[in-house]
């Protein structure tokens, strides 16, 4: 069974027809009937979500069961999830669910109760708050912000994310969607937007953290026209999928939050780049402009006034440096994506050498809720410099893989200990990374520093767009530090020579001490190219592409001094700097570990403990990951 | 008309005669017939009206677009950072031993092409592996073998 839509004829004029909507929006996410959510994000289709909402739609073909799909909750390890609503109650999370298990609870839920497996938790009064309904709570199922994972964030941008149908804007519209647009056009000058985001505090979430208010006040401003207003979803940074998560889960708050802006500066024409990484997001974001053109929210006479926007999609070409505005706009024009020098901003002279305002997906998706609920309550959340919250994802070796938004200000320790839950496997510590390729490691003594703009600057790192990639003590920084070169270097777009060559550079010094050739003095001459790239670089990659180098020298420096003077790798991950061996009296002989070599380079005889021939051994790492008694070292 | 030709005029009916065509334009042709054949490129050029170097150094510029054509199935290897340090470097070893082909390169057979990409996004599920879109997640060397073996049949 499904929901019967009502596709309206008549576009949304007026307060009135926006609350028809809210209803039909109500009865899609609370209906009558049991209605299970698939969480289909592309998280939870790499872990079989797919199948999943599949054999559901198979079991309950004839039954009065509504099935529907959702965005992504944030736990992505946990995945695949399915929300269960069954009338009358709060709905229930269920993670790490399999075709065997639905066969179980299906029926279960059918009959109103729950088998109380694989629950992750209920959903409480907040994800419908701005509904006059009273849900009750299922009994012995604990709230999901009980969860350790859950309890200390707080979630504004991925309020909708996991529980709502990305493709409903009804189911948008019922969680307060849209009536801050309303307001704004109804009650609010340009100018009255501009105050109240720069009230708000609100820095860009990219990466820059320059003020959202003060670039749409420039624009405001800045002669010319058009004006134009980009959303920047050109999520590059390696570990970051923040934005994926948004444009998957609750798409319609980023057209909303374009369209107050484009009000804001006087826009009438939109542009969304989005990687062409994200499939799915493409399709999603496609199926949110066109309904909310149907609805007319978008397109001419917005809610019957005379305010006028569009937005059009452009996919990426896979190139990180148009992550840049300037690049990015470029690419936008159908040229190679290169960035220029800004002696003259954006905001005066940006796509088409018009005024234009770019901001990324998260800071467009925290406008309409600064609108909703007035800066005076945004700016309650956050430091002094930094409001609101931030969106990171935080990855690597921690125990809880996934999205967390977290209120700015909140211990890093606190992150990666009460939300991460810790490094798995009995392992150490050993750094963060945030920021991406321009970011930097940050080291277990800095872990009581707050996290926010400001202070991940102050210790070598940077806040970027979000990514948080926790690394134990497997975890080599030289080879951290190359690999974030080869990266950039392949990623350099090659118009300035400070970043070009020097990137290059810096690399081979790093490929090089990774591989043994290491050199009295190596250390010093990566400080010194980098502080020239620092320097002369034309644009924000190449300025901050040193930093990943910086960081882990300044932090790890005993490390690299291992790999130069005794030509050792004390993680085991430089592949020439140690070797794997048995450690005999752990071996039980049982030749797991000589079955799966795909060299035969292990030796040995039932009963006697085996040997690893190091001429013929190329250091795959199958024989370490397969032994279950831990009688393979790295030395 | 050739089935190629067929194709590329289903595309190019989609685009105006305008500079700013010319990424969605190349952007169709590589999802069409998986890579940029050499003679779209002119026409492609003839059609925008600019100059065919310009449209070559877009071609060239951005990593979705190829030159060559690749294998019917098209293994991706996500080299992001959290994929980095849960082992992809050692994922993409395996397959390439196992296929025979380098990062790049496609199988004689044209079955397989394995290259690298930045980040897929499943950062939670690392490392991952993309094969036409399917993403398989939580990977380790030794379970490489069976999932390409899926595709051989």
């Amino acid at each position: 069974m499904s929901i019967k839509d009502n596709v309206i004829t008549k576009k949304v004029m007026s307060k009135e027809d926006l609350d028809t909507l809210k209803e039909e929006g109500k009865n899609r996410i609370f209906p009558d009937s049991l209605k299970i959510a698939v969480q289909m994000a592309t998280c939870g289709r790499a872990s079989g979500a797919d199948k999943i909402y599949n054999f559901i739609q198979n079991e309950v073909k004839d039954k009065d069961i509504i099935l529907e799909n959702a965005g992504c909750l944030g736990l992505c390890q946990l995945e695949p999830m399915v929300n269960v609503f069954i009338p009358g109650f709060n709905p229930v999370v269920y993670s790490n669910v399999s075709t065997d298990t639905l066969k179980k609870f299906i029926p279960s839920w059918i009959s109103g109760t729950y088998i109380k497996e694989n629950i992750l938790g209920q959903l409480g009064r907040e994800y419908y708050e701005e509904l006059d309904i009273r849900l009750k709570s299922p009994p012995g199922i604990k709230k999901i912000t009980e969860n350790g994972f859950f309890k200390k964030q707080k979630k504004i941008v991925l309020r909708n994310s996991g529980f709502i149908n990305p493709f409903q804007i009804t189911e948008y519209i019922a969680r307060g969607g849209y009536y801050s647009l309303l307001n704004v056009l109804n009650n609010f000058t340009s100018e009255d937007v501009i105050e109240e985001i720069l009230k708000s505090g609100l820095r860009g979430r990219g990466g820059g953290g320059f003020p959202t208010g003060v670039k749409w006040k420039y624009c405001r401003a800045a002669h010319g026209s058009p004006k134009y207003v980009i959303c920047n979803a050109d999520e590059g940074d390696p570990g970051a999928y923040m934005d994926r998560a948004v444009l998957e889960g609750d798409p319609f708050s980023i057209l909303e939050g374009m369209t107050i802006g484009a009000y804001a500066i006087g826009s009438s024409e939109g542009y969304i780049y989005v990687r062409s990484e994200y499939p799915l997001a493409v399709g999603t974001l496609r199926n949110t402009i066109s309904e909310a053109r149907r609805h007319g929210l978008l397109g001419e006479n917005i809610f019957g006034s005379d305010f006028s926007f569009d937005i059009k999609i452009n996919r990426g070409g896979g190139a990180f440096v148009c992550g840049e505005s300037t690049a990015l706009m470029a690419s936008i024009e159908g040229k190679v994506g290169e960035p220029r020098v800004k002696h003259i901003h954006t905001v005066e002279a940006g796509l088409r050498e018009k005024p234009t305002v770019l901001n990324n997906v998260e800071t467009w998706a925290n406008v309409p809720k600064i609108i909703t609920k007035g800066y005076e309550e945004y700016v309650k959340i956050g430091t002094e410099g930094s409001k609101g919250t931030k969106v990171f994802s935080l990855v690597g070796n921690i125990s809880n893989n996934g999205l967390v938004e977290i209120p700015m200000g909140i211990k890093l320790r606190e992150m990666i200990f009460d939300i991460g839950g810790g490094i798995p496997n009995g392992k150490k510590f050993k750094a963060v990374q945030t920021g991406g390729p321009s970011g930097g490691c940050i080291p277990e003594n800095h872990l009581d520093m707050s996290v926010d703009f400001d202070e991940l600057t102050k210790v070598g790192s940077m806040m970027g767009s979000g990514g948080m990639i926790v690394m134990d003590e497997n975890t080599c920084m030289v080879d951290v530090a190359r690999y974030f070169l080869s990266f950039l270097v392949e990623e350099s777009c090659g118009k300035c020579t400070p970043c070009r060559e020097g990137t290059y550079q810096l690399y081979k010094i790093l490929e090089r001490i990774t591989k043994g050739d290491g050199q009295e003095g190596d250390i010093e001459l990566l400080e010194e190219l980098s502080e020239m790239i620092k320097d002369a670089s034309l644009c924000a990659l190449g300025k901050t592409a040193p930093n990943p180098v910086l960081s882990t020298i300044r932090y790890f420096r005993d490390e690299y001094e291992k790999h130069i003077k005794d030509k050792k790798c004390p993680a085991g991950v430089c592949k020439a700097l140690f070797e794997y061996r048995i450690i005999e009296n752990k071996c039980t002989a049982c030749g797991l570990c000589k079955k799966h070599c795909p060299q035969n380079a292990i030796e040995g005889e039932k009963n006697v403990p085996h040997r690893i021939v190091q001429e013929r051994c190329t250091k795959c790492g199958i024989c370490y990951s397969v032994c279950k008694f831990d009688a393979i070292e790295k030395v | 008309m050739t089935e190629l030709k067929k194709k590329f005029e289903v595309i190019a009916k989609k685009y105006e005669r305008e500079v700013e065509s010319l990424m969605p334009f190349l952007q169709d042709i590589q999802e069409e017939f998986h890579y940029l054949p050499e003679e779209s490129l002119k026409e492609v050029a003839q059609r925008l009206a600019i100059p065919l170097n310009r449209v070559f150094s877009v071609a060239t510029f951005y990593n979705a677009f190829s030159l060559k054509p690749k294998g019917k199935y098209v293994i991706q290897v996500c080299m992001g950072t959290a994929c980095h340090i849960k082992g992809a470097p050692l994922l993409l070893e395996e397959i390439s031993s196992l296929l025979g082909v380098r990062e790049g390169g496609t199988t004689e057979d044209r079955l397989f092409s394995v290259e690298t990409v930045r980040c897929l996004g499943c950062c939670s599920l690392a490392p991952v592996i993309n094969i036409n879109g399917n993403a398989y997640g939580n990977l380790s060397p030794e379970k490489i073998g069976s999932i390409i073996n899926e595709y051989k049949r």
